[in-house]
C-alpha cells in the first residue's frame, strides 16, 4: 500500500508540473513581428515547485489526511447533543423567524445602497428555489431547464410595458401565471420521463426559450434586450426624481421629504421581502395539504402512488405548474430591479444556481433552502478580492458540502417522529 | 364481481397474456398460482389499466373498466398490494396509511386507521417510525394496511408472502383469512402455491399466459399435475 501510495502521489506531482508549469512558467513575447517564448522569474518556477510539493505530500499522506478531516466533524459539539423536543422546537423555530422577518424589515434603513440591492437579489434566488424545491426537493423531478420560467417571467414584464404600458402590479400576477402556463405545457411531454431523461429534457426547454429571445429580433429586441422597464410604484407614487406615468405623482414630494435614490432601492427590496414570505407561507401549507404529500408519494415511488388511485398526470403537473408559477414571480421583480433584461441573464449557469441552492440546502427543507440562497448569493460578493478564483472557490465548497453534508445544510425533517423506547 | 374476459396483453409487440378469463366473486379468495414469467403480475397490472389490454374486456360490478385509466379504476373499490410491498419508505407508518386514504374524508380516515392498527397492532406501536426502517413482514403489513385505508370490496395482493420468513407468512395469510371473513374479496397472485390454494375458495394455474387449470382450491391440492409443477410431487 505504501509504495502504490508513493507512486500515486509522485504521479500526481509531474501531472501537477506538467499542467502548470507551460500555463504559468512559458511566456509568449511578441518581438517586433516575431513571438518569443521566454522563461518566467524564479519566484514563479518556485511557487510551481511548491505546488508540486503539496500535492506530492498530500497524495502521500492522502488517506491519514482525509481521515482527521472526517473526524472534524466529531469534533462539532452539536453532533452528540440530543434533539431538541418536538413542540419546544417548533416554538423557537416560529420565534426565531419572526424575529428574523423583523430584522429584515428594519434593517436596509440602516444599511447601505448596495447591500439592499444585494439583498433584494438574494431575494430573488429565496423564491427561485423555493419554487424549484417544489419540483426538485419535493416531487423529485430533476429539472435542468428552470431558469426558462424565470425568463418567462421576467420577459412579460418587459414586453408588457414596453408594448402596453403594464405597470409592476399588474404584470406580477400575469407573468406568475404566465410562467406557470409555460410549466404546464412543458408538463405534458416530459409526463412519461424520469430521472436522467427529464434532466435531458428540461434543459432543452431552457434553451429553446433562451434562444428564441435572442433570434426573435423584432419582438424581443435579441440580444439587445429590452431597456426602460419601469419601476414599481406605490400606489401610484413614483420612485424617480421626476413622474414618468400620467396620474402619478412622486413619493419624496407626497411626503415631503428630499428625494434620495435609496427610496426606489429599500422598496423594490421591501417588495421582494414581503414576495419570499408570501411564497414561502404558501409552499410551506402546500407541504402540509394532501397535493404536498402526493408529491412526496410520487417522489418515493411512483408505482404504489398509482396503485393508490393517484394519478401521475395531475401530480406532476401541478408541481411543474407551481414551480413555475414562482420562478415568474421571481423574474418579474427581476426585471423590474435590473431596469435592462437580456437573454443573456437566464443562461444555463442561472439553472445550475438554483439547483445547486436546492440541493446544498437540503432537498424538500425550506429553511435549509433559504440559507442556502442567501450563502450562494453573498459569498461570491464576499470574496470580491479573490474574483479570479470566484467559481474555484465556489465549486470547492460544494465538494467539500457533498462530502460532509451530502443530505444539506439543514435536511428536511418529517415531522412528527419520535421514537419511541421500548419498555 | 370482477370478471376478466380473453384478455390479451402486449408488452410491445410481444404478447404476455393470450386470451385469460377469470371470474371473481363476491367474498371469496381466488388465488392465481403460476412460475415465475407465467403473466400473473402482468394479469394484475392489466386489471389495473397499466398496461391496458389490447384485446378482450375487464368488467368490474358491471361496468366495462378495460379502457378507464389506471387512477380511476383505483378508485372503484379496488385496491392492491403491489409486488414487492412498494411502501413509502421515507414516510412515517402513519403517513403512509394516510397516503391509502387519499381520497376519504378525514373521518374516514379515522374510522379505517383504527380498523387497521387492530388487524395489525404491530403497526400502531411503529406508528411514527419511518417505514423504510421496519423489518420485510411489518413492511408487508404495512402495505396490506394501506391498501385496506380506501376501503376497498375488492383486495388485490401480489406475491405477499415474497422473502418473508414462514412465521410472518403464515401471519399474513391468517389476516388474508380474517379479511374474507369481514366480508371482503380476495384476489390472491402466489409463488408459494400449497399456502394460496389452501386458503383459497377456487384457484387458477396460469402456464405462459394462459390459464391451464381452474378448479376449488381443496381439488387443485390434489390435482396430480398441480402437484407435480407447484407443490414438489
Amino acid at each position: 500500500m505504501a509504495t502504490s501510495n508513493v507512486r500515486h502521489a509522485l504521479f500526481c506531482a509531474i501531472v501537477t508540473i506538467v499542467i502548470s508549469y507551460p500555463i504559468l512558467g512559458l511566456n509568449l513575447e511578441a518581438e517586433g513581428v516575431n513571438i518569443v517564448l521566454t522563461g518566467t522569474d524564479a519566484t514563479t518556477i518556485v511557487a510551481i515547485a511548491c505546488a508540486a510539493l503539496i500535492v506530492f505530500l498530500f497524495q502521500l499522506f492522502r488517506d491519514s489526511v482525509m481521515g482527521k478531516l472526517g473526524a472534524v466533524s466529531d469534533l462539532n459539539p452539536l453532533t452528540g447533543r440530543k434533539p431538541m423536543e418536538q413542540d419546544k422546537r417548533a416554538k423557537l423555530e416560529s420565534w426565531v423567524l419572526t424575529g428574523l422577518v423583523v430584522v429584515a424589515l428594519f434593517w436596509p434603513f440602516f444599511s447601505s445602497r448596495g447591500a439592499v440591492d444585494l439583498a433584494t437579489l438574494v431575494l430573488i434566488y429565496v423564491i427561485l428555489a423555493l419554487g424549484l424545491n417544489v419540483v426538485v426537493g419535493l416531487a423529485g423531478l430533476l429539472d435542468l431547464g428552470y431558469v426558462a420560467f424565470y425568463a418567462v417571467g421576467a420577459y412579460t414584464f418587459a414586453l408588457l410595458s414596453q408594448y402596453y404600458g403594464v405597470s409592476f402590479w399588474m404584470a406580477l400576477p400575469l407573468g406568475a401565471l404566465l410562467a406557470g402556463l409555460f410549466g404546464l405545457l412543458l408538463g405534458f411531454p416530459v409526463l412519461r420521463l424520469r430521472g436522467d431523461y427529464l434532466a435531458i429534457v428540461t434543459l432543452g426547454f431552457g434553451e429553446i426559450i433562451r434562444i428564441l429571445l435572442n433570434n426573435w429580433t423584432n419582438v424581443t429586441g435579441g440580444p439587445n434586450g429590452i431597456g426602460g422597464i419601469p419601476d414599481p410604484t406605490l400606489f401610484g407614487m413614483e420612485f424617480g426624481r421626476r413622474v414618468k406615468g400620467e396620474g402619478n405623482t412622486s413619493f419624496h414630494e407626497t411626503f415631503g421629504i428630499a428625494y434620495s435614490g435609496e427610496h426606489k432601492v429599500i422598496f423594490l427590496y421591501l417588495i421582494a421581502l414581503v414576495l419570499a414570505i408570501i411564497t414561502a407561507l404558501i409552499i410551506r401549507r402546500l407541504m402540509k395539504m394532501p397535493v404536498g404529500r402526493a408529491w412526496e408519494a410520487l417522489r418515493e415511488d411512483e408505482i404504489a402512488a398509482r396503485s393508490l388511485g393517484l394519478s401521475r398526470t395531475a401530480v406532476k403537473l401541478s408541481a411543474f405548474t407551481i414551480g413555475a408559477f414562482f420562478a415568474g414571480f421571481a423574474g418579474t421583480i427581476f426585471a423590474s430591479k435590473q431596469g435592462f433584461i437580456s437573454p443573456e441573464s437566464f443562461v444555463f449557469l442561472e439553472s445550475a444556481i438554483v439547483l445547486a441552492i436546492v440541493v446544498l440546502g437540503g432537498m424538500g427543507s425550506q429553511i435549509g433552502v433559504i440559507l442556502a440562497a442567501i450563502a450562494v448569493t453573498i459569498l461570491p460578493e464576499l470574496a470580491r478580492e479573490f474574483s479570479e478564483y470566484r467559481m474555484l472557490i465556489f465549486g470547492a465548497t460544494m465538494v467539500l458540502m457533498m462530502i460532509w453534508r451530502p443530505q444539506g445544510l439543514v435536511p428536511m425533517r418529517r415531522l412528527h417522529i419520535t421514537l419511541k423506547t421500548q419498555e | 364481481m370482477l370478471i376478466l374476459e380473453d384478455i390479451h396483453t402486449h408488452y410491445g409487440k410481444i404478447e404476455a397474456l393470450h386470451g385469460v378469463s377469470v371470474e371473481i366473486n363476491e367474498g371469496e379468495i381466488v388465488s392465481l398460482i403460476g412460475a415465475n414469467g407465467a403473466g400473473k403480475t402482468t394479469l394484475l397490472m392489466t386489471v389495473c389499466g397499466a398496461p391496458q389490454a389490447s384485446a378482450g374486456r375487464v368488467v368490474l360490478d358491471g361496468r366495462d373498466i378495460t379502457k378507464e385509466p389506471t387512477s380511476q379504476i383505483m378508485r372503484s373499490g379496488i385496491a392492491i398490494v403491489p409486488e414487492g410491498r412498494r411502501i413509502f419508505s421515507g414516510l412515517t407508518v402513519k403517513e403512509n396509511l394516510h397516503m391509502g386514504g387519499f381520497f376519504n374524508t378525514k373521518s374516514e380516515i379515522r374510522k379505517s386507521q383504527e380498523h387497521v392498527y387492530e388487524l395489525f397492532p404491530r403497526l400502531k406501536e411503529r406508528e411514527s417510525q419511518r417505514a423504510g426502517t421496519m423489518s420485510g413482514g411489518e413492511q408487508q403489513m404495512l402495505a396490506i394496511g394501506r391498501a385496506l385505508m380506501s376501503k376497498p370490496r375488492l383486495i388485490i395482493l401480489d406475491e405477499p408472502s415474497l422473502g418473508l420468513a414462514p412465521l410472518i407468512i403464515k401471519q399474513i395469510f391468517e389476516i388474508i383469512g380474517k379479511l374474507r371473513d369481514d366480508g371482503m374479496t380476495v384476489f390472491l397472485v402466489e409463488q408459494n402455491a400449497h399456502q394460496a390454494l389452501n386458503l383459497a375458495d377456487r384457484g387458477y394455474v396460469l402456464e405462459t399466459g394462459r390459464i391451464r387449470l381452474h378448479d376449488t382450491g381443496a381439488n387443485l391440492l390434489v390435482n396430480p399435475q398441480v402437484r407435480e409443477a407447484y407443490l414438489g410431487g
